[in-house]
């Protein structure tokens, strides 16, 4: 029996879609049963008051959650996100119901073990609710009380070899795709750069040293599978600079439809045969393709990397051999002033290590946001404030045609007086030879 | 890297600067930037963390933006839970 009445939040298992009220009223009937026999640490009936306050909310039309306040692992300035009821007396099971953030492996590769593991310890100090994955990629553990969180955190780090994510003025937890482990576009090993990124940043990730959030995110190619070009204030997007490598025997298989284009991905139903003038030349959106007399012809120096030709014939075009990563800056969601999207700072840089270009960019983008930003200002913000040039200048980055395309932060890169020779002033006595009055 | 005066002076400045303001009791990292205008940003962040590791100091976070302020002042757990 139910600990509280819920009719309304019920509707929302009535759906043909999986629902998250199913999930929790389960995990709610399996800690009432405890066949583990646990000693739980926290209310045992959590999830039921968590159902109790969501029908509340759905009832009065808003929330009932508090949040934020000194609440964490000492000496960390993130990964913890205070929650507190604030109707405690009604619903005591989530009087304190903390988030924690917990750094997912990147490209999200678990084991059945580690799996099994953060559960063991889950169930048993928290709500046994989580959130796989949150919108930036941590594990999101739903729901603990403060005593709890030193104990998580030991185990975690001790047992786990895992750590906590990030929140607050931080460096957002680091995420990437799975790159080069499984896919055959991607351009650089986003794991391993992933990986590497958030050790050497760990401080940044847990100590607090910045106006805002920031994030950095791994694409391994131009598909931007984590989008990290909408998401992410510095965006590593992996791309090639020589030619797009084309097996015609292929192509000619696609058109004889030998082959299923897009990989086979449109079988729910009959398109009909494979049109490669329809579908994929016609579509190139700087029309630098073009198919004939049963030769696919590509004039790479057009190319945008839009990836929609070797998306659709991955059997026969390939990325080309010469990887590498372009780097954007400045993309965020709309809390303040809209959404942005990334715009482009450096084209093409090779991904070798000790990454040095890479650390050298990150910490003069760094410096001039901690100088200029404005408390609670996203370096995409910095940057439409006070212009792309500005950015370059303290990123030494000379501007280039690209900076100046879409996406466009600011549409003008001025000359300056000591980039021009004889600066502004000119000998007027020389300008009438040229010209009249 | 360090701070460019001596560590325990640069502390007794940040904790007078807090101790001084009125009304506020949590901050912003870049208003303690403005108490150390000499050095370099990065060294007040590290100092600044150092001294919440040291209990100085703690940290209030909203989950998205994080306030730092004197350990003890303002509002604390009790009051957060009950208030």
């Amino acid at each position: 029996m139910a600990k509280h009445k819920t009719p309304l939040i019920d509707q929302l298992e009535t759906g043909p879609w999986p629902s998250f009220i199913s999930d929790i009223k389960q995990e709610a009937a399996s800690r009432a049963k405890n066949e583990k026999g646990l000693d739980y640490q926290v209310p045992q009936d959590i999830c039921e008051d968590l159902l109790g306050v969501l029908e509340l909310s759905y009832k009065d039309g808003r929330t009932h959650w508090k949040h934020g306040g000194i609440v964490g692992v000492f000496g960390y300035g993130g990964g913890v996100i205070g929650r507190y009821c604030d109707q405690p007396q009604m619903f005591p099971g989530v009087a304190h119901f903390h988030t924690i953030r917990v750094n997912q492996p990147s490209g999200k590769y678990y084991t059945t073990k580690f799996l099994n593991d953060l559960m063991d310890i889950w169930e048993l100090r928290g709500s046994g609710m989580t959130n796989m994955h949150g919108a930036t990629g941590d594990i999101v553990l739903l729901g603990t009380t403060t005593p709890q969180l030193e104990e998580i955190f030991w185990e975690l780090t001790h047992n786990m070899n895992t750590d906590l994510g990030g929140s607050g003025g931080n460096l957002r937890t680091p995420s990437c795709c799975l790159g080069t482990s499984r896919c055959e576009y991607a351009c650089y090993d986003t794991q391993e750069l992933c990986h590497f990124m958030t050790n050497h940043y760990q401080d940044e990730l847990h100590r607090p040293a910045f106006p805002y959030k920031f994030k950095f995110k791994f694409d391994g190619c131009p598909n931007c599978c984590v989008a990290s070009i909408a998401r992410s204030d510095l965006s590593f997007i992996g791309t090639w600079r020589n030619d797009i490598r084309i097996d015609q025997k292929a192509v000619k298989a696609y058109v004889g439809g030998e082959v299923p284009s897009n990989a086979g991905a449109h079988s729910g139903r009959d398109w009909g045969p494979f049109d490669i003038q329809k579908e994929v030349v016609g579509l190139c959106p700087t029309g630098c393709m073009r198919y004939e007399g049963g030769k696919l012809e590509i004039n790479n120096r057009e190319c945008t990397r839009c990836m929609h030709c070797i998306n659709t014939m991955p059997r026969a075009l390939r990325v080309g051999t010469d990887k590498g990563l372009s780097i954007f800056c400045g993309a965020k969601a709309p809390i303040l002033d809209g959404a942005q999207i990334a715009t482009l700072l450096v084209p093409f840089v090779k991904v070798e290590e000790p990454y040095d270009e890479l650390h050298e960019l990150i910490g003069n983008v760094w410096d001039y946001w901690m100088e200029e930003g404005k408390n609670r200002e996203r370096v995409g913000e910095l940057i439409k404030r006070q212009g792309l040039q500005k950015m370059l200048d303290k990123c030494n980055l000379k501007p280039i045609p690209q900076h100046v395309l879409e996406p466009r932060a600011n549409p003008y890169i001025f000359w300056r007086e000591d980039e021009v020779p004889g600066g502004w002033k000119r000998d007027i006595v020389e300008f009438r030879k040229h010209h009249q009055r | 890297m360090a701070i460019s005066i001596d560590e325990q002076a640069a502390k007794d400045i940040i904790v007078e600067a807090l101790k001084g303001k009125k009304g506020k009791t949590k901050f912003y990292l870049k208003d303690y930037y403005k108490m150390l205008p000499d050095e370099k940003l990065m060294d007040v962040k590290r100092l600044v963390n150092q001294m919440v590791r040291e209990e100085i100091l703690e940290y209030w976070s909203s989950g998205s933006t994080t306030l730092i302020g004197l350990k003890g002042l303002g509002k604390q757990h009790a009051t957060e839970e009950d208030e």
